[in-house]
Parts: C-alpha cells; structure tokens; sequence
C-alpha cells in the first residue's frame, strides 16, 4: 500500500465529481448514464483500495500513516496534510466505499428518468470522498475540513429536489442544526492550538492527531483541558450523529432521495460524529466527566429516540428514528469504555440500516408513498423486498445469529461488565430500547408487507388532496399530521405500479441481506471459524494505545436482550398482524400526541427559540437599533455634513482647491494641537 | 511596471475621453485596459520575492521638491500591497465584465471607473504619505459620481452619506500625516516604519486614535457603518463589487499598515477595546443581516460582519508573544483577499439576478434555479464560500483569524466563532429564497447567465477555489509583508519597552 494509493481512494471520487461536474457536461447532456458509471467506477475503485488498506493494516500492528506534507505555514501555526491509516480507518474505509457502492449501483435504477440524473451522481461522489476525506485524515483541521465537506454534501443532496419546499427547508436545518454542533468542534480546535507552545516543548503539533494521543498519554494536556475538549468534540459529534438534544434534522433529512438516505444513515454523516468520539478516544477516556456524559446522551438517545419510532406512520422516518436510536447504543457504547464493541456496531449497523433503507425505496418505487396507511399486502408483490427487509429487521432487532445481535449484546454486556452507576443506568436504558427496536421494526414490516393493500399513492392523494407529487407550501412546523409524510412521498416516481423493483435495486440489497446475517459470526465470533480467530474484530480494533481486554461470551445479556427482542417482535404481532386488539384502543391519547409532535421539540427549536426569540426579538431589536439609534446618531452629526457637505459636492471635482482647503484645514488643526501640547 | 498598473486605466480614460465616441469602442478600449491592468497587476505579485521580503519594485522620484517640504513620488509593494494590487485587478476586470451592458451616458461611466481603478491601484502602491492621501481623497470623486447618476432608489443621499464619511475620516487622516511629518520631518512612509514615533508633536494615542478613526470609517467598524448598506444598495452593480471588494480593504490595508506597523505598542494597548469592536461588528452585522429582505442591503450588513474578522485579527496583536499575532495579522490580511473575492462575487451574482428579474426583494424572487442554473450554482459557490465552507477561501482565513485570537482573547474570540453559526442561517436561507422553491409563475420566462455575464463568476470563483484549496498561494506574500515582518518588529518595539 503505498502513500498514493492512499491518496486516491479520496481523489477517485472527488475527481468523479469534479468530471461530471465540469468536464463531461456536453456528452452527459447525450447520454445521463455516463454519469452513474463514472461514479460507480471510481468508487468501485476506491473499494479495491479500501480492501488493500485493510490488508495493509491487518500485516501492521500499529499506524500505517506516512508522514504528513506542509500545507500552510505561517508563524506559529505549521498546518500539515496528511493521510491516517490505522486499524479504525481502514474499518471505516470498507464500511464506507462497500455501502457506497452498492448503493449506487441501486441508484442508476431509483433515479432512472429523474431530470437532475447527473447532478445526482455528482454529489454523490461528493459526498463519498469528504466521508472518505474525513475518515483518513490526519490533522485535526484537515478532518474539519472534510467534516465541513460532509455537511454541505448532504445539505445539497436532502436538498436535492429544490423546487420542493420542504426539502430544501430540510436541507437548510441539517446544515444549520449540525452546525451548532461544529462550533464546539471549532472551539476544541481552537483550545487545543491554545496549548501550542506546550505542545511545541515537547516537539508535538497540536493539529496532528497522532501528536494529540502523544500529549494525552504523557500529560502535556491537564485534566481541564482534556475534559473541555472532549466536550467540544462530542457537540459536533452529538450534531453529526443527531444524538439528543440535535437530534432534529435527522428525521426531515428524509427528503432526499431514498437512496441518499441509505448512505446518510449507514455509512457517511451519521457515522462521522460516532467516528469522531472514537478517533479521539484516547482523549475521551482521559476524562471521566467527558465518558459518562457520552454514555447518558447516548443511551437517553437509544431510548428517546425509539419511542418515536413507535408511532411514526412513514416508514423511513420509522427507520430514520431507528437510526438515531442505534447510534445512541453506539455512543453509549463509546461512553462505557467499550471501544470495539461500539465500531462493530456501526460496520454491522451499515449493513443492515442500508438494506432496510433500500427496501423502503423499493417499495415506494412500486406504492408511491412512504406512508405506512397506504400501503399493506407488499409482500406478495415484493417477494425480495419482503424477504431482504426482514432479514434486515432480525438483525436490527438483535436476533441470533444475524450480525446485530452480535455487537449489541456486546455493548450491552460491556456496559454491565463496567459496573459503575452510570453504566448501570445506561445498561437499563440499552434493554429498554432493545424492546422497543423489536417493537417498532416489526410494526413497519407488518404494516408494509402483510395484510391487504390500501391503495399507495392514488389512496393518499384521495385522503390528503393536493399533497402529491407536488406538496403545498406549508410554514416550518405546521404540519398538522405530526410528520413531513406527503413531502417525502413519491419522489421522482409517480402513482403506484405494484411489482418488485429492477435488478438493478433488487441486486445490492440481496448482497446488503448476506451481510446483515453474516458480519457479526463471521468476524466477531466467541469461537474460531476457519480461518478467522475468535473475537477477531476485537482484536483487530484496540483503541489508541490500549489494549486487547477479552470480553467473555455473557450468556445472562445474550438470553435476556434476546427474550426481549423476541418480546418487541411478538408484540408487534399480536398488534399489527393477528390485530388481537386494536392499537388504536392502547395508545393514551396525550402520550401519543406528544411522541407524534416530536415531544414539541422541533416546534421549540424553530418556532419558539430561532423564530420569536431570536430572529422575532434579538435580531429585529438590533435591527430597529441600527436604523434609528446608531444611524439617527450619524444623521445628527450628518446635518451638519448635509449642509457641509453639500457644499464640498460642488468643489468635489478632483480640483486642486479643494485639496488645498483640505490642507488648509489640517495645517491649522495641527497648529493648533502643537500649540496646546507642543 | 507599478507605475503602469497605477497609470494605465487613467490613460485609458484620456483616450476614451479624447478618442472614442461609439459606446463599443468605449467599452473595447476600457475592457482592454482593465484586461492589460490585471495582468500587470499579476505580475507585479509573481515577481514580489517573498523570501525576501520589505518594499520591492520601488520607483521613487522627487515630485514637488523644495526647501523644506519634499513631496517625493515613491511607489513599492510588499507582500500586502503587493496582494491587494492582486486583488483590485481581478475586482476592476470583474467589475468591467459586468459593466458591458450600460447604456446610459456610456462615456463618463467608463472614465470613471477607470479613474477609481487608478485611485484604488494608487492607495495600495503609494509609499509616500501625500501619494496615499491625494489617491485616498481622488477615489471619492468617481464613487460620488458613479453613485449618483448611475445608481437607484435613494441615490444621491447614499453617494452624500458615503462621500461624507469618508470625507471626515480623511480629515481625521490629514492631521495625522502632518503630524508625523513636524515630527520626523519625512512623507515616506519607509523611514516612518523605521522610525521611533513615541515623541511626536501631539501625543501618539491621538494620532493613533485620527487614524484609526479614517480607517474604521472605511473597513466599516460598528457603529460607523451605516454609510455601507446605503451606499451599497444604490449603487450599480461594479460600484457594489468595487465598494466592497477593494474599498473596504483600503481601511484594513490602512489598519496594518499604518496602525499596527507605526505604532504597535499603542495598537497592542487598543487591542482589547479593538477587539471588543470586532465582535460587535461580527454577531451584530451578522444578526441585523437575518432580518434584511433586500439582497444587496443583505451582503451590505454580512460584510459588516465579515470584516470584523480583520479587526479581530488585528486585536491578536494583543499577544505578548510576536508568533501569535503573526498568525492572527496574517489572518486578517487573508481574510481582506478572501472577503474581496467572495463578496465581489456574490454582488456580481446578485446583478445578474437583479438585471433579469428587475427586483431584489427576496420574497418576490424564488425557484430561479430551475430557470438560471449557472447562476444558482455560482451563488451557491458564493455562499458557501462565505459561510466559511473549508475548500473555498474564507474558511482559511476565519480559522487563521479563530487561531491567532484566540490565545489572546478566548471568550471574545468564541462569541466571534458563533458568528460563523449565524452567517450559515442567513445564507442558506437567502440562497433558499431565492434560488429554491416551486418555480414561480413570474419568472417562466427569466434566462440564465448569458456568455459575457459568465466570464466575471468564472474568474471569481476560481479565486475563491484556488486560495481555498492553496492558501500558499496568497500567505505566504502576506506573511512576509504582515505575519512574519510585523509580528518581529512589535516583538522588537515592544520588547524593547520592557
């Protein structure tokens, strides 16, 4: 693996986007396919790459790295560039290229026919190479830069059909809501360059992440300090990973197109605040205070989360809230210690959160709604829709032997193996959510794919008219049914044409389904297959400067968190699909509507705090100051200037009268300021 | 060669004004002039040697001399100057290309702006003190006029607001100089940097605060900025990119170079109150900027935002140690060429709005995308760049701003950062105003960009991409002029005091 191979896993995609932007214009116009190939290849490409680094890393116990290249010098500040290969990185480099493929490939069959074709796949390979970016960087600002990257990339893709007016509102809130995560980003930055002359002593540079471990591990950082950064760190995680309370833009980032969604949710963005903490999580473990907040926010998140997956009536915003809720177990992992466990979450998550996103495309590209009301019976239309998404939810529900179980009651068990309180308190949380993923997964599954159909698009339209393909502009938040169902519907598809999807869709998610059943025995198992050891994920994956600590097969967590998957699943049974009781009959009408409205949440962020607060109070008294009070000064003074000036207009030809005057005037000010003070 | 790039757009005037009568051979003979004034321009910065550093390419004459008083005409460029030269010949092209399409009273247009491009040329590259201030004061004229004839709405208050201003801080400016000059007894500006100027014939901290006034007048510094939006919004569309392209840098450029290389012990005891100013400037800027619906008042109130962050860069000079104000002046100095190129793009951006849609009221506009996609990917490009989205130029520029302050003032340096929160808002939701949305019925029949209005965005643009992506490109000419070489001298000044 030599440094240049390294560096085109992120130049293949970005020179893909940069072609189909620029380059290839006047032949794309001819033939939109063009675009998709290019940008298969080119990641098809980086996934062999990504698969050499993994060897790469495999044969090397410790950093792969090369030594970074001087971008910026200036004074003080020596910013280099620079690639990071480690053990996570080349985790992350697979997760990230797989997904990403196969993801596009199922595109050029979703986007079939959509006039913004090219453009699509331009910021799809975008968006690819910042994760990439993002997940090889070496320099803290470097990673910041791709981070940024990652945040418009999927700002301009949520946003991707423009014309709509709540897709590209949905853009603009993630953009903005992950934003305020990134200031803290920003200040840890800025913090940790605050220490640069320690830093300097020690020949370390406070921006180069491997120097960051150094300073860490041999206390050129103090305890504050540490602690302050770490918290910094995890608000732009908190904002990327939409952990509570940023959690808001997640769910309305539903209106990209699906596939989009797939590779936010599995691989790229939401995994880039879960890759942060553990990048620096040398840092994270330095300081008690910055874990146990890591590990509330997640598992308050993991539960939070999925209640309002419970009751959500669009299918991908159910799995979008399952997203969150999974990325709380991987934060909260993270907050207990438990490093590996956490990553082998996020890769086996990747999988099947893509394939359970796919499929929701999939049966949208036959129904034309994502609302759950509307559709019913998919499975005898869509048998391997049908098939792949419920292999995807027994994973996601942790259900022996699919992968999820694998890393979830990993967490589980390392969260009560820690022992200490607030591990205690997360473990709770964690078989809570446990009961509910099951729980709500199952309801969607029998929602969409069993019973009788009730008649997709046309149906919906009927219902709520005038809410497709074009939706009425409605005002931030006042949307009365609780979700952005009608915006997301339909996309570049029309009314509903019951059959299974092409091959081109139906391929990727036959493979995603492999490895939502597989990536967890396989790589993870408490006993050796073949070739691959016994916990070989674990001891592939120890954390900067750490250890291999072996973790005991918990046969207690297994049964538990197993007894009550299968609760969630047997639940969602009785209710959805024997219908033993109407679920209508269960819900308490308050406690509903507060999970339906989000717990008010979004309403008290938009409306609330940004529009009275802030823009309706703060900025309009300012504005109001500047017109009248600071510029009411200025014209006072300005009545003098008006009538002065008006004067000094009719000399103001370039004359050199009027320089003499002027000269004039100042000759006899300083004459008289040498007077009084010389 | 300086003189040339300083002399050539006036010469180009005398000729339009002498020879050309069809407004085509007008614009053949300015579009030339300004073509052949950036490539000079271009080449005055290739050949600055930044390794070695100081004032290169001197051509000094006696111009007035006499017994006592010697007016010298002595032009050089440092890596500064040498930068904002950079700057004003790619703003005065831009600001030509955008100009092709005036009808009215072509003639005096062109001259005018070809003086202005000579007036602002003549600020950066003057080393003598009356040079500086004679260019100063000969920018004002073509801005009055092009202003008031050539402008809309409220123009001739805006042109009298502005020219008023600026006409006081230039007063402010001339006692100064003078001053200087009874106390050393020189115009030029070299020996003055070399000079000891804490025994002058006033005290320092007034001349300090007369210049500092000129110059915070220009940048704009709250609360005297409320000329800018005025100005700003009446003005034709190449005032706009000039006014906020290069004007503005004027004030920052006099900032560094007479403020803080003069008399760093003074600016390094302002610092706190400077930075203060800054953050004011930036949050409040930033949050009236929410609330405008006009585009252009709406860039006129972000630049004030965005040029606090020279001031606050400046304020790093704060520092006790000299490495760190070199990375916050270095900073500063950036985010001068930075903010040049980004607002010059987005005001060009907004005139080829303004121009097809007849209306800059942003409620009025909205899915012009689907109609002008040239044009919404340049404004895109634009916005984000603004916003300080890394990969385009004004993130390098804010971050080495954040990086140089913040040592110095943490918590003013952090209320700066939010800005960076609240600039994303107004953007995304301008760009969404206007740009996205259902496409309106109004504007079925708007077009895009046409060819000549492409050229300025594409010229832009790859300025904003190549310092974004290659900021060495431009730092390393600033830092030998600002960063490196002023942060030595306040080490060495200031230490000395100790």
């Amino acid at each position: 693996m030599t440094e240049a191979a390294g560096w085109l896993i992120i130049g293949l995609p970005m020179a893909s986007f940069v072609l189909i932007g620029l380059v290839l214009r006047p032949f794309l116009n001819r033939k939109k396919e063009l675009a998709g190939y290019v940008t298969i290849g080119a990641i098809g490409g980086s996934f062999g790459l990504s698969i050499a680094a993994m060897g790469a890393a495999i044969s090397s116990p410790g950093i792969v790295g090369w030594a970074p290249h001087e971008w910026l010098t200036v004074g003080n500040l020596s910013f280099n560039v620079g690639l990071h290969l480690d053990h996570l990185t080349a985790i992350m480099l697979v997760v990230v290229t797989s997904v990403s493929l196969l993801v596009q490939i199922y595109s050029q069959g979703y986007m079939k026919g959509d006039p913004g074709y090219v453009r699509y796949f331009a910021l799809m390979s975008l968006f690819t190479a910042s994760m990439l970016g993002l997940v090889m960087s070496r320099n803290i600002v470097m990673m910041y830069a791709f981070w940024e990257l990652v945040g418009v990339s999927s700002y301009l893709l949520i946003g991707f059909w423009h014309h709509r007016p709540s897709a590209s509102r949905a853009a603009v809130k993630a953009f903005l809501v992950t934003r305020l995560g990134d200031f803290g980003f920003l200040l840890a930055i800025l913090y940790l360059f605050f220490h640069q002359s320690a830093f300097a002593a020690q020949g370390l540079n406070p921006l180069e992440i491997p120097d960051i471990y150094e300073a860490v591990r041999t206390g050129v950082l103090g305890q504050t300090a540490i602690t302050w950064i770490a918290i910094g760190l995890f608000a732009g995680a908190a904002g990327k990973s939409a952990q509570f309370p940023l959690h808001t833009w997640l769910p309305d980032a539903m209106e990209g197109p699906t596939p989009v969604s797939a590779l936010i949710h599995a691989a790229t963005m939401v995994a880039a605040g879960v890759f942060l903490v553990a990048r620096f999580f040398p840092l994270f473990e330095a300081s008690h205070t910055a874990m146990n907040l890591v590990a509330v926010i997640g598992g308050v998140t993991a539960v939070f989360a999925a209640t309002m997956g419970v009751v959500a009536k669009d299918i991908k915003r159910v799995v979008a809230y399952s997203t969150i809720s999974q990325l709380g177990y991987m934060m909260l992992a993270l907050g207990v210690g438990a490093y590996s466990a956490a990553i082998f979450h996020l890769f086996n998550h990747a999988f099947f959160k893509a394939l359970l996103f796919l499929g929701s495309g999939s049966v949208n590209h036959a129904t034309g709604t994502f609302n759950m009301d509307f559709m019913g019976g998919m499975g005898r239309q869509q048998r391997w829709t049908a098939a792949t998404f419920v292999v995807a939810s027994l994973s996601l529900a942790g259900i022996f032997p699919l992968a999820g179980f694998w890393s979830k009651d990993e967490i589980l068990a390392e969260a009560l193996h820690n022992g200490d309180a607030v591990a205690l308190l997360v473990f709770a949380l964690g078989v809570i959510g446990a009961l509910m993923t099951a729980f709500y997964i199952f309801r969607a599954f029998y929602l969409t794919f069993t019973g009788k159909y009730r008649g997709g698009a046309e149906a919906e339209e009927k219902a709520h008219p005038g809410s497709l393909p074009e939706p009425v502009p409605a005002p931030a938040g006042h949307d009365d049914h609780g979700s952005l169902v009608h915006g997301t519907s339909a996309g570049a598809h029309g009314g509903s044409h019951l059959a299974e999807s092409p091959w081109v869709m139906v391929g990727p998610m036959v493979v995603l389904a492999l490895l939502a059943v597989g990536t967890g025995a396989l790589f993870n198992s408490p006993v050796a297959l073949g070739p691959i050891p016994s916990h070989w994920f674990s001891h592939f994956l120890v954390p900067p400067g750490g250890e291999f600590e072996g973790m005991p097969f918990n046969f207690g967590v297994a049964v538990t968190s197993l007894l009550v998957a299968a609760a969630g699943i047997l639940g969602a049974w009785a209710l959805y699909r024997r219908k033993v009781v109407a679920p209508e009959s269960l819900t308490i009408k308050p406690v509903y509507q507060l999970i339906a409205r989000r717990y008010y949440m979004d309403d008290l962020y938009e409306k609330v705090f940004t529009g009275r607060v802030f823009y309706g109070a703060a900025c309009a008294t300012l504005d109001w100051v500047d017109r009248n009070v600071v510029d009411g000064l200025a014209d006072t003074v300005g009545w003098f200037g008006r009538n002065l000036g008006r004067a000094v207009a009719q000399i103001q030809t370039g004359q050199p009268q009027t320089y003499a005057m002027v000269f004039g005037i100042g000759v006899v000010l300083t004459a008289v300021g040498y007077i009084l003070w010389g | 060669m300086l003189t040339a790039v300083v002399f050539l757009p006036v010469a180009a005037a005398i000729i339009i004004a002498l020879a050309a009568r069809s407004p085509r051979a007008v614009k053949g003979v300015a579009l030339t002039a300004f073509v052949a004034d950036f490539a000079l321009a271009i080449a005055v910065f290739a050949r600055y040697n930044t390794g070695d550093g100081g004032f290169q390419q001197v051509e000094q004459y006696d111009w007035l001399p006499g017994e006592s008083v010697v007016f010298q005409y002595l032009l050089g460029v440092d890596g500064l100057s040498a930068t904002m030269v950079l700057l004003t010949g790619l703003l005065g092209l831009a600001a030509m290309l955008v100009s092709m399409n005036i009808q009215h009273r072509v003639r005096e247009y062109f001259v005018f702006l070809l003086l202005l491009q000579t007036a602002v040329m003549g600020v950066f590259a003057s080393l003598d003190f009356i040079l500086f201030f004679i260019m100063w004061e000969l920018e004002l004229v073509p801005m009055f006029f092009l202003i008031s004839i050539w402008g809309t709405g409220r123009k001739e208050y805006s042109a009298m607001k502005f020219l008023v201003f600026t006409f006081v801080g230039s007063a402010f400016m001339l006692v100064s100089i003078l001053v200087l000059y009874f106390s050393v007894g020189t115009f030029d500006m070299r020996v003055l940097l070399e000079s000891d100027l804490r025994n002058l014939v006033a005290p320092v901290t007034v001349v300090f605060g007369l210049f500092f006034a000129a110059f915070a007048i220009k940048l704009p510094v709250w609360p005297v900025h409320t000329w800018l939006p005025d100005a700003h919004t009446d003005a034709p569309t190449a005032v706009s990119v000039m006014l906020a392209g290069v004007l503005l840098k004027m004030g920052g450029y006099g900032l560094i170079r007479v403020n803080v290389a003069m008399f760093p012990e003074v600016t390094q005891q302002a610092a706190l109150p400077f930075a203060i100013l800054a953050v004011i400037s930036i949050l409040f800027g930033a949050m009236v900027t929410l609330r405008q619906t006009d585009l252009k008042r709406l860039i006129a109130y972000s630049s004030v935002s965005h040029m606090g962050y020279v001031l606050l860069g400046v304020a790093s000079v704060g520092a006790t140690g000299g490495a760190l104000s070199s990375v916050g002046l270095t900073g500063a100095a950036l985010q001068m060429f930075t903010h040049g190129t980004i607002t010059g793009l987005l005001f060009v951006m907004v005139g080829v709005v303004y121009d097809k849609a007849h209306t800059r009221h942003i409620p009025d506009l909205g899915g012009l995308a689907a109609r002008m996609p040239y044009a919404a990917v340049a404004l895109m490009v634009a916005g984000l760049a603004s916003l300080g989205l890394p990969g385009l130029s004004g993130f390098v520029a804010e971050i080495m701003v954040f990086l140089g302050t913040f040592p110095v003032y943490g918590v003013l340096t952090a209320l700066a950062a939010l800005g960076v929160v609240v600039s994303a808002g107004y953007i995304l939701w301008t760009l969404r105003g206007v740009m996205f949305g259902p496409a309106k019925e109004r504007w079925a029949h708007i077009g895009d960009a046409t060819l000549v209005e492409k050229v300025a965005p594409a010229l832009l643009i790859i300025a904003v991409v190549a310092v974004g992506v290659y900021p060495a490109l431009i730092t390393d000419a600033l830092s030998s002029g600002v960063g490196e070489a002023l942060a030595d001298r306040i080490t060495t000044v200031v230490g000395g005091l100790r």
